[in-house]
């Protein structure tokens, strides 16, 4: 599709032509034939090529006042990143991105669009929205062609101790190196990413994203020290008191998995989606035995959850080689939390969705291994706290479906060592409390991500630890 | 990376490693263990810290051959580098009163002589009652006669090597003396199950250090589960160590076997092809 000449570059000494948006339909993402694609871990998508983008920026109806930019959490200038892209300045396109979000790449894919920027798209009120989400994930896969260096300022002699390499703590990572700052990283597992690395599987975010992002931070001057559990292998205090930092970001996220409480959790062959996805994606176990951990590869497979976590799960045993994968929720779709695109891509590869039951009972066959799950059908009742109607059981309907893996999602908890990691008592519940800026109530320690909001998003841990960031450079430059 | 300083075959299948890590020797206490990653395609596998030294900065640990990653670790030598290991993870160990039993069952006699040796430095009178299926299989014996203990037991199923039958016939004689305050314990389930009950008949206090499957021993994955007094605790991070008379066995013993078939199958394609294996 020709993009119709827009902007003022095109028009260099010529009064500006208005700008008139294009109302062709909303580019779809060139997605790999669902059966296919649900046999093996490449990308569901290959994304927008050039041309796709230019159309699709095209619909930007360049709002004056920009409601998408409302529903992202960080703010990013969107209608202003969208009309670099119709000028084909690809390069300014990511400059005005990374203003506000440092992982374009991440966030394009991961970030729930449809309750955020695309979910505020004025487009979006009677046809779809413009597909900001693929934007921005093509302008950030173009790094390496058009992303420019960025400015280091000099040596400003102050120490700065990150701890979690995830998506808050690279944030943080980044934006102090660039100012000057001394930086390192202490991550726990052999290698960086946090969730985007263990948790969120290739398909949806291959790893070399993840590993450009920390390389590039490496190239900025960021120290990495694997294989370094804070609070055991070192404490906070050492941290300040042995090794010189001057100030510690708490990263840790809130991986901790919770359990239903119900009998045969721990059979074998009962899962939590943490330890499934952590030894496919993490230990690379869907190549055993090349590589040395093992994983059950169930032929019938049952997913409790409805989150992206669950999705993940689900979609991940699919690629293992399984028959039949059903996705089990105590509410109903509507309901679930996952992003839309995951729905859509699950139900696409054929993931079958069962609502509104609740496990009661795992059980097992001969061999002890984990052969059935028992579930209570549940209607829907008062909506509760959140908003959204409580599940309750109907008394005596119950159903069992034969399983040989089974899959627990619902959700987790702190990571146990944010107290002996910071130094910094955390509240009843195990998380940090912080002020706006991620500031604790130890003067020289800031956190943000998962281990302060809870189990959130990469955009808004990202978040965080930009802010904590921008908090830590003026505290310590204040000094 | 992660030098190997030194290396000592105490029998045919136990190897001691002494590795180059000094902020780990800075850090670990007794009970408390690491994860090894031999290298790229390697899994994570726990073992207990040994012995360490924050001057000298190393930290050891003994492990037994059972399989594919013990094989292949025991094939390394001197100068050679393991790619991960990571730690202090999990609690010290913890033993309360004067008179301790320290009981190891197989490869827990691994566990359980640095546990021995760290009561013994810490002035307690410490009795120790080895247990192994036949006399090939005990380890450490030489290790465990050089500490100064109270009473060494050796025990054997088939009565190869020391009296022939299990660990509590000699945990309950001690027990009925009254010359106990309290036990520690690892080794095989049934070991560990049927010492707990011995010493629950005395009341005396028993620990258990258990040994499930962990993938990353952060209290991330939920692997490493077992059922404590009606509660999921995680091993890695709430222990290993707990309460033995509180443990679910007949879970803990399930949950171990999960990947026979796979373990089998790693050690058939190792012996075929792995690359370390020709070294
Ligand atoms: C399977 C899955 C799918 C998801 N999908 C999406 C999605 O589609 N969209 C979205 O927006 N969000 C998604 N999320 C949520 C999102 O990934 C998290 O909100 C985000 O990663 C939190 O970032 P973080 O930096 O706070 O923590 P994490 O990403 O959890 O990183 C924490 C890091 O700290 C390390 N660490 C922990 N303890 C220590 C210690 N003691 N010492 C040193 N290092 C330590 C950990 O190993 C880890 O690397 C998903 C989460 C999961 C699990
Ligand atoms: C907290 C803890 C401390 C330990 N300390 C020692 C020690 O000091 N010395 C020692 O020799 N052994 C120790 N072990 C046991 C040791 O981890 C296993 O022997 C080792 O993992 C076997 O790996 P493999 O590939 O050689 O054998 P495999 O053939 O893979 O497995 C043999 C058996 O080892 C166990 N095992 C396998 N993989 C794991 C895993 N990822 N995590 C835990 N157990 C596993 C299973 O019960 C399995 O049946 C400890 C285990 C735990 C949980
Ligand atoms: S960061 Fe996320 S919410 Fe913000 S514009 Fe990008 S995709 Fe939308
Ligand atoms: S709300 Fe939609 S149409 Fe308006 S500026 Fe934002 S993306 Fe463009
Ligand atoms: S080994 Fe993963 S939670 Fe303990």
């Amino acid at each position: 599709m020709p993009a119709e000449v827009t902007g003022a570059a095109a028009n260099a000494g010529t009064e500006p032509k208005k700008y008139r948006p294009s109302r062709g339909p909303r580019v779809a993402p060139n997605e790999e034939p669902a059966a296919e694609r649900a046999r093996d871990f490449r990308p569901v998508d290959t994304g927008f090529t050039k041309a796709d983008a230019i159309a699709e920026a095209n619909r930007c109806l360049d709002c004056k006042k920009p409601l998408c930019m409302e529903g992202c959490p960080v703010g990013v200038h969107i209608p202003q990143f969208i009309e670099k892209i119709r000028e084909e300045d690809w390069a300014g396109a990511l400059e005005t991105i990374k203003q506000d979000n440092l992982l374009p790449s991440v966030c394009g894919r991961v970030c729930p669009q449809e309750d955020q920027c695309e979910g505020k798209c004025i487009l979006g009120r009677k046809g779809e929205p413009v597909a900001i989400g693929q934007l921005e994930r093509m302008l950030g896969d173009m790094a390496d062609e058009v992303g420019k260096a960025p400015e280091v300022k000099p040596k400003n002699g102050k120490k700065v101790a990150i701890v979690g390499s995830g998506p808050s703590g690279i944030a943080c990572a980044g934006e102090l190196a660039r100012e000057g700052f001394d930086v390192t990283v202490f991550e726990a597992f052999f290698t960086g990413g946090g969730v985007l690395t263990y948790g969120i599987p290739e398909f949806r975010l291959p790893k070399t994203i993840v590993k450009r992002e920390i390389d590039s931070l490496e190239q900025l001057g960021v120290h990495f020290e694997y294989n370094s559990v804070a609070g055991r292998l070192f404490t906070a205090e050492e941290l300040f008191d042995e090794d010189g930092f001057d100030a510690l970001y708490l990263a840790v996220g809130a991986g901790l998995p919770r359990f239903l409480n119900v009998p045969g959790e721990n059979l074998p062959g009962v899962y939590c989606a943490n330890e499934f996805l952590t030894r496919t994606n993490l230990m690379k176990a869907y190549d055993f035995p090349e590589y040395d951990t093992p994983i059950k590869h169930g032929k019938q497979v049952v997913v409790f959850g409805g989150g992206n976590v669950a999705m993940d799960a689900a979609r991940t045993a699919l690629r293992l080689g399984a028959d039949k994968v059903t996705l089990a929720y105590r509410r109903t779709e509507a309901e679930m939390p996952a992003r839309k695109a995951e729905i859509h891509h699950a139900k696409e590869e054929g993931i079958e969705f069962l609502e509104l039951v609740a496990p009661i009972e795992f059980t097992a066959g001969e061999d002890g291994f984990v052969n059935a799950i028992h579930l209570q059908k549940m209607e829907l009742g008062e909506p509760d706290d959140s908003g959204r109607r409580r599940p309750v059981p109907i008394e005596g309907e119950t159903i069992e479906i034969p399983c040989d893996i089974a899959i627990t999602a619902i959700g987790t908890n702190a990571n146990p060592f944010a107290g002996p990691a910071s130094g910094v008592e955390p509240n009843k519940w195990g998380y940090i409390d912080t002020d706006d800026n991620g500031r604790t109530s130890n003067p020289r320690v800031w956190a943000g991500g998962d281990i302060v909001t809870g189990a959130a998003t990469v955009i808004l841990a990202m978040g965080a630890g930009k802010k904590a960031a921008a908090s830590i450079k003026e505290t310590l430059l204040a000094e | 990376m992660y030098k190997i300083l030194k290396k000592t075959q105490f029998s045919e299948k136990v190897f001691e490693f002494r590795v180059h890590a000094p902020r780990m020797a800075k850090h670990a206490h007794a009970g408390q263990f690491l994860m090894v990653r031999i290298n790229e395609t390697g899994e994570r596998v726990p073992f207990t810290f040994a012995n360490w030294n924050s001057e000298e900065g190393w930290i050891e640990f003994i492990f037994m051959v059972v399989g594919k990653t013990t094989e292949c670790l025991s094939k390394l030598n001197e100068g050679d580098e393991i790619q991960d290991i990571t730690g202090p993870l999990g609690c010290p160990t913890e033993i309360d009163g004067d008179r301790v039993v320290i009981l190891g069952g197989g490869v827990g006699l691994a566990i359980a002589y640095p546990v021995a040796r760290t009561m013994c430095e810490a002035g307690k009178k410490v009795s120790v009652i080895m247990g192994a299926r036949t006399k090939d299989l005990l380890i450490l014996t030489e290790q465990f006669e050089a500490l100064p203990l109270e009473n060494l037991f050796i025990t054997t199923d088939d009565g190869s090597m020391g009296e022939k039958g299990v660990v509590t016939a000699p945990l309950e004689r001690l027990c009925q003396a009254g010359e106990v305050d309290s036990a520690f314990a690892v080794g095989p389930v049934p070991m560990m199950k049927f010492s707990a009950l011995t010493c629950q008949k005395y009341n005396v206090p028993i620990v258990a250090s258990l040994n499930p499957i962990m993938v990353d021993g952060t209290g991330m994955c939920g692997c490493c589960r077992v059922e404590v007094g009606g509660k999921t605790k995680f091993a890695c991070v709430d222990g290993p160590d707990f309460d033995a008379t509180q443990v679910d066995w007949d879970d803990l013993a399930k949950r171990q076997a999960t990947y026979r078939t796979e373990e089998a199958a790693s050690m058939k394609h190792y012996e075929e092809e792995c690359a370390c294996q020709q070294k």
